[in-house]
């Protein structure tokens, strides 16, 4: 018999195939059609920008893995998926270097004064996202035409929803050309078809639950449409509210981040439904003509209270169990 | 398979106190003869598994993965049985309750699905306990693992006798059952010739990992819930194995002790896959030998499935008589494999069977906070690991609860001490 080197280890002793790197990249490869689209609407530009925020998101992990000496994780994924949605989430024609601010303070600022991947508690690229929006309202509020030639920019249908009201609004965008995207946006947020062709790639992965994503949309369209049956002449239509702004960007790729979503399913539908409803307040009354960023980033506030609410109530029944028996 | 050069039978192969040896260094013993007698109430008898010579008795590698009192026995080749041992097949009818359950106990009969519960103990609940189901546990889910599913194809009237005898033992009509995974449709088909004139249910359970944990087959059979801390019979329910049913028939009815049975040889390393039927003591390294020798590749060998069992340190170990299956496996991950951060992706509490939190219960593990852990269901586990099995950080999630589980028992029983 050979002599063989028996290793004892802790059960199981067989294990999922799925790591961290497929998590994230599978996610990166669910954003590719929205990617590939920005590209074909807003031209090279659109690449440009993708590659400087991964690669500056990449470069910024590196350098705080090693400034933190931990383990070198810049290759697990995330910073790839974190600047490639900061790279969907601003307009084509953002300087470069308003690109590398922004990716330094997803992965610096958002992610690793938290402790890295897993310890975040607001979404990176979102966190980048409204810093920028912040820092530089007007270059990023000035969207780029689609298959536009010498860089002309225009307001949003939701900008111009804002300043100029419904009947503007409705006559600058046909409802079908938001869904395929011709519309004036960021890179990666105007076509509806390619991000839902995306999320169900991951649907069918079970990366992603339905029970964010519905809870948020659902909300969105009924507040909306409450309100459009109430007087439509102030209010848009919902499904005007579906297919613009980053609606569908951030309900599938962004509120269901993982790190920073509630884990237990009744806290993801309190979450998504938090979602819904903060982003439709803040676009029917807010200063911001669109509010998915801030609502998503005041519900991954609130997820710490609402997991622990859901432990609490866990322990409750076992206490309960524990005094009766 | 052949009578192996020398048999290494362990005196704890149960649950409970380890048996008291009552031979001899040079003893002759007979096959099925006691080697080593029940210690007390949970403790069981241990036996002879062929006749020979006792050449000694002192510490071995045990499969559970310590070293433990082992009764070494080289045979004489005869193979001889005891006297009134393995006779000719009798009606258990006739036979009192007292009777049964001595010969169930003489003959050391234990849980044969990994825990070693003697299984005359679990027949007599407190009389408090009115039991109501018994079932049958053939969902046999762990992955690799099939020395059930050919024990139900084989010997199904075995199978149902024995459920008939538990069930002699309690008053009233009982609802008896009989779990099978849906995948294994021969089993099925076998067991209901015997089993649907005698009244009992042969139910094809859903295929899932883990069907077969004591609390899940409960709950998808009667519906009925076992909660924390309680155990099967608060809630009617007695649950017993394939191997433990047959080794009662052949007790009650065969006066043949529990001297041998049927484990899964398989896995990628080894030659031959198959289900042999093995004497207790049978060492891994025979077993390796009679089928045909593992690769080179092998890095380890396990004894059980491959989600609940133990990596062995040596080959020397013996079967005993809850090695349900022995698997020889190349683990590549092994020794790349780092814990990660969780990136609380949620799916060890999609998957927990039991409705806990393991990435909690394993961060609250690793800071030691037992009281707390406690708080958040940590008797609830059923170590099935399933946590461990889908987490994408690769997180040894339910071996931190288990950690715990240990910790907390030492602090309790030194608390009573």
């Amino acid at each position: 018999m050979p002599s063989v080197n028996l290793n004892v280890s802790y059960a199981p002793f067989v294990r999922t195939k799925d790591s961290i790197e497929s998590v994230m990249y599978n996610v990166a490869l669910a954003l590719a059609p929205a990617t590939i689209m920005s590209v074909w609407l807003f031209g090279m530009r659109a690449l440009l920008v993708t590659l400087v925020c991964i690669l500056s998101c990449i470069g910024f992990e590196w350098l705080m893995d090693t400034i933190r000496k931990k383990p070198a994780s810049c290759l697990d994924g995330s910073a790839l998926v974190t600047g490639l949605l900061l790279a969907l989430n601003v307009p084509s024609n953002l300087p470069f270097w308003m690109l590398i601010i922004g990716s330094f303070i997803a992965i610096a600022a958002a992610k690793h004064v938290f402790g890295g991947l897993g310890y975040n508690i607001f979404n990176p690229a979102l966190v980048a996202r409204v810093f920028l929006l912040i820092s530089f309202p007007a270059a990023m509020t000035s969207w780029p035409v689609p298959f536009a030639v010498d860089m002309e920019t225009a307001a949003s249908p939701l900008g111009i929803l804002k300043t100029d009201g419904v009947a503007a609004a409705m006559k600058s965008l046909d409802l079908v050309n938001g869904f395929y995207g011709t519309m004036n946006g960021s890179m990666g947020e105007t076509s509806t078809l390619a991000l839902l062709a995306g999320a169900g790639w991951l649907f069918y992965k079970r990366y992603i639950t339905f029970h964010i994503p519905l809870t948020m949309l659902g909300s969105v369209f009924l507040f909306t449409a409450i309100f459009h049956l109430i007087d439509p002449a102030a209010y848009a239509p919902p499904l005007f509210h579906m297919v613009t702004g980053g609606l569908i960007l951030g309900t599938f790729f962004m509120a269901t981040d993982m790190v920073t979503s509630p884990l237990s399913v009744r806290g993801q539908l309190i979450f998504g439904l938090g979602c819904g409803l903060l982003t439709a307040i803040i676009r029917l009354w807010g200063g911001y003509p669109e509010g998915v960023s801030f609502a998503i980033l005041i519900m991954n506030g609130f997820v710490p209270l609402i997991d622990s609410w859901d432990l609490n109530d866990r322990k409750a029944i076992h206490q309960k169990k524990s005094v009766t028996t | 398979m052949p009578l192996p050069a020398e048999l290494s039978i362990p005196l704890s192969q149960h649950l409970g106190k380890p048996a008291k040896p009552v031979v001899r260094m040079n003893d002759e013993v007979k096959k099925g003869q006691l080697v080593g007698e029940a210690d007390g109430f949970i403790s069981a008898n241990v036996h002879a598994s062929t006749s020979g010579k006792v050449r000694a008795i002192r510490p071995h590698p045990h499969p559970g993965g310590q070293y433990a009192m082992t009764v070494f026995i080289t045979p004489d080749g005869k193979d001889e049985w005891a006297e009134g041992l393995n006779s000719a097949p009798v009606d258990w009818k006739g036979m009192s309750k007292e009777e049964i359950l001595k010969k169930i106990r003489d003959a050391g009969v234990v849980g044969m699905g990994g825990a070693g519960f003697p299984t005359n103990v679990k027949l007599s609940p407190p009389p408090d306990k009115k039991i109501d189901t018994i079932i049958l546990n053939g969902a046999e889910c762990e992955p690799f693992l099939t020395a059930d599913h050919r024990l139900m194809v084989e010997s199904p009237e075995a199978v149902v006798a024995g459920l008939e005898i538990m069930a002699s033992l309690f008053p009233g009509t009982l609802k008896l059952a009989i779990g099978i995974e849906a995948n294994k449709p021969d089993a099925i088909d076998a067991l209901q010739q015997y089993a649907v004139p005698k009244k009992i249910e042969v139910l094809a359970l859903k295929t899932k990992y883990p069907q077969g944990a004591e609390k899940q087959l409960i709950n998808a059979i009667t519906g009925r819930n076992v909660g924390e801390g309680e155990l099967p019979f608060d809630r009617g329910c007695i649950v017993q194995n394939i191997g433990t049913a047959v080794a009662v028939y052949d007790a009650v009815c065969r006066n043949r002790p529990l001297i041998e049975r049927v484990v899964t040889v398989s896995g990628m390393e080894i030659a031959r896959q198959k289900n042999i039927s093995a004497r207790i003591g049978t060492s891994f390294s025979d077993i390796i030998a009679f089928c045909g020798g593992m690769s080179e590749k092998t890095n380890q060998v396990i004894s059980g499935g491959p989600m609940m069992g133990k990596a062995i340190f040596s080959l020397d170990v013996p079967v005993v008589k809850t090695t349900s299956g022995i698997l020889f496996i190349n683990n590549s991950a092994l020794g790349k494999s780092r814990e990660r951060a969780c990136i609380r992706c949620g799916r060890c509490v999609e998957v927990c069977p039991q409705g806990l939190a393991p990435w909690l219960l394993a961060n609250v593990a690793q800071l030691r906070q037992l009281e707390k852990i406690q708080l958040l269901g940590l008797a609830n586990c059923t170590e099935c690991g399933s946590c461990t099995y889908v987490c994408p950080s690769g997180r040894e999630l339910v071996h931190w609860i288990k950690y715990a589980k240990a910790l907390v028992s030492s602090r309790k029983q030194r608390k009573s001490a």
